[in-house]
């Protein structure tokens, strides 16, 4: 079914509109995937020690991987409630493109999980003494890193639907895949905060995330279609 | 998709009941060509390569380490077309195919992880360095890991085939992107300088020993593959008439 | 319409049913019967194509089903109840229509749950509703989104005589317009004139 851009939209806007209706519902679930944020990330300082330099030096390292695992806790819910109530099959019969449907349900995702560490990370990067063009770093590089953890995970959460231990299993199919993410983002602020130009870092960052937009939506989509049978 | 499946002669080996007796006679040459290359190589690599100038006899360990990681590294992209072909096609065997390779994959890293750390105690004193080749190595084998555990979560054979081939090719893509980024990652952190594999003269044999041993490995991963795939075609296909024959007539 | 030749389903190793054929045309109403895990289940979700074809072909108007439009004239109402208790009956039928590619208007969304009985408990969470009527914010769907073929798995389940004789009205309503109903259902269906399947 080919469709014009404007209905394109329309279609993804289905799934993403119920979900964060769904979210604004259950805030507790957004904000708990928050907190944990923060905490993972104040837990670093109490662990190592309160030496400005060390922890400057950790501190892109530090907030990236606690986004990870932050996007890795919102996971599971991204269809597990919809495949419990019979919603995944209903989807998967729609005469609209499953695909693009799903595409609205991992925007949903980033809008709720991803969207709101971008926001966050300056403030906690303030607690390890960053600057004010490292923070913009790396607001920047989690705004392009943040959506690419939301479509690599869908990949993984449509995998583990139904499936024994799910939620860990999940975390070990899904974290080796996060690592070019890891490096990459964490890269761009660590160039950066030594002054040098952080540009390729964040085109490859964009490069991985055209190449995701389109390719893990409709792994996905096969993932839980095989889920469904 | 009966009717097609017949029509076409590529397909009748990829019907496990083809290739159950075929995989069976094939075994033991593998076996046979996987023990005299290893021979050959460990002949090579033991008495023929010259002791290193800088690293003493502790290098020889490469032998091991290095066919190791090629085979870790070739048998995943072996894996993954098996699963693409099985997600394509449908054909039951592919399926298979990828899960018996994907343990003997596992090992393969896991062997080049511990022979890489062997090696860097005498070498730099150390049991772990983040040197690209290592770390790359180990997110390989967390995604032979990964692959294997949703697998084996998966109670209903065709759909751990399917999942599991979609990881596996998700997996794929991502090796490169993975072992590229490693490398970025080394090189902006100054990592180590000494790189396990390129000594600053390898001799002729070194390489030839290497070669030998890859061969032996290569081998051994197909025999050993072709076991495990009879294994997992016996378990599957316990109840058909044709499997209970096979077996009545093997234990005879 | 439908036409399914030769159709068969294994569940791990057992065989659940082997060489059904249905040919079903307008108007026409299939009530498919059997014992619990006899395949009742199977047989509709391989039909509506969410489980794979093994052996055996399903054609809708002349189209075998992974190629053809069917979807667009497909309501299929499985065992669950596909609504989410947090949010209210209305969302759930509107939500249910957009999924459909249809933007459906407040009135005809308070008709169709006024019509199901839901009058007064449009804006509940359907959390706080009885099973019954979480069966009927699902079977809102009938009068909202337009559908040739119904494919309806244990519709009857947790509704009550009323619900159950509206259902009833409703399928042979839908089956007088020349659609097409496949059901399965414990109950004997109070309709004249259908074709039953065993198995």
């Amino acid at each position: 079914m080919s469709l014009p851009q404007s209905s394109l939209m329309l279609v993804v806007s289905v799934t993403t509109k119920r979900d964060l209706l769904l979210a604004i519902r259950r805030k507790s679930d957004v904000l708990v995937s928050l907190f944990f944020f923060i905490i993972v990330v104040s837990l670093f300082p109490l662990g190592i020690g309160p030496e400005p330099l060390l922890l400057k030096k950790i501190a892109p390292g530090v907030l990236m991987v606690a986004a990870l695992l932050s996007t890795l806790l919102g996971l599971p819910r991204m269809f597990a409630a919809d495949y419990a109530d019979g919603t995944l099959e209903q989807l998967a019969l729609s005469p609209l493109p499953f695909g693009l449907l799903v595409s609205g349900k991992i925007l949903a995702h980033w809008l709720v999980c991803g969207l709101p560490l971008v926001v966050l990370a300056p403030v906690l990067g303030l607690q390890f003494g960053l600057d004010g063009e490292t923070l913009m770093m790396l607001m920047l590089a989690l705004l392009i890193a943040t959506p690419l953890l939301s479509l690599i995970g869908s990949i993984g959460a449509a995998l583990t639907l139904g499936v024994r231990s799910g939620g860990a299993l999940l975390a070990l199919l899904i974290l080796p895949l996060y690592v070019p993410t890891l490096i990459f983002a964490s890269g761009a602020v660590e160039v950066q905060m030594v002054g040098m130009n952080a540009n390729g870092y964040l085109s490859l960052l964009a490069a991985m995330l055209a190449l995701a937009v389109f390719f893990a939506p409709w792994a996905t989509s096969v993932a839980l279609k095989i889920a469904l049978e | 998709m009966n009717l097609e499946t017949e029509k076409l002669g590529f397909y009748r080996y990829s019907s496990p009941q083809t290739f159950y007796p075929l995989a069976g006679k094939m075994l033991p040459w593998f076996w046979v060509v996987a023990t005299l290359f290893g021979i050959a190589g460990l002949w090579v690599s033991f008495f023929v390569a010259p002791t290193d100038a800088t690293q003493g006899e502790a290098y020889r360990i490469i032998f091991v380490h290095v066919p190791a990681s090629w085979m870790s590294m070739f048998i995943y992209i072996v894996m993954a077309a098996w699963a693409g072909i099985g997600l394509a096609l449908g054909t039951r065997l592919s399926g298979m195919m990828a899960q018996a390779l994907a343990p003997t994959g596992a090992l393969m890293a896991a062997l080049s992880l511990l022979t890489g750390s062997l090696w860097g105690r005498p070498m730099w004193g150390t049991w772990w360095i983040w040197d690209a080749r290592l770390s790359s190595e180990l997110i390989l084998f967390f995604l032979y890991v990964g692959f294997i555990a949703l697998q084996a979560a998966i109670d209903d054979p065709r759909r751990a085939d399917k999942a599991g081939a979609i990881l596996a090719l998700v997996g794929v893509v991502n090796v490169p992107i993975i072992y590229f980024s490693v490398i970025w990652w080394n090189s902006l952190h100054q990592g180590s300088s000494v790189s396990l594999t390129r000594s600053p003269s390898m001799a002729q044999t070194m390489f030839a020993g290497m070669i030998l041993m890859a061969l032996c490995f290569w081998m051994y991963s197909i025999a050993v593959s072709l076991m495990r795939v009879r294994a997992i075609i016996v378990e599957r296909e316990r109840n058909s008439e044709w499997i209970r024959a096979e077996v009545k007539y093997a234990v005879e | 319409m439908l036409h399914v030749k030769n159709l068969s389903c294994t569940r791990g190793e057992r065989l659940l049913f082997s060489d059904i054929t249905i040919a079903l045309g307008a108007g026409d109403c299939l009530h498919v019967r059997g014992i619990n895990g006899s395949g009742k289940t199977s047989l509709l979700r391989t039909l509506v194509g969410l489980s794979p074809v093994e052996t055996g072909e399903i054609r809708w108007r002349d189209v075998n089903i992974a190629d053809s439009a069917m979807n667009s004239e497909l309501i299929y109402l499985g065992h669950d109840a596909a609504v989410n208790g947090d949010l209210t009956a209305l969302e759930n039928l509107q939500f249910a229509g957009a999924q459909f590619g249809l933007s459906l208007s407040q009135p005809i969304l308070h008709d169709a749950l006024q019509r199901m009985g839901l009058k007064g408990r449009e804006n509940l969470p359907v959390r706080a509703l009885s099973a019954g009527q979480k069966r009927r914010v699902l079977l809102s769907r009938l009068l909202t989104q337009p559908a040739n073929l119904w494919v309806l798995d244990e519709a009857f389940n947790a509704l009550d005589i009323a619900a159950g004789e509206l259902l009833t009205q409703l399928i042979k309503d839908h089956l007088a317009r020349g659609g097409i109903a496949l059901l399965t259902s414990h109950l004997p269906l109070k309709m004249v004139d259908i074709l039953v399947l065993d198995l």
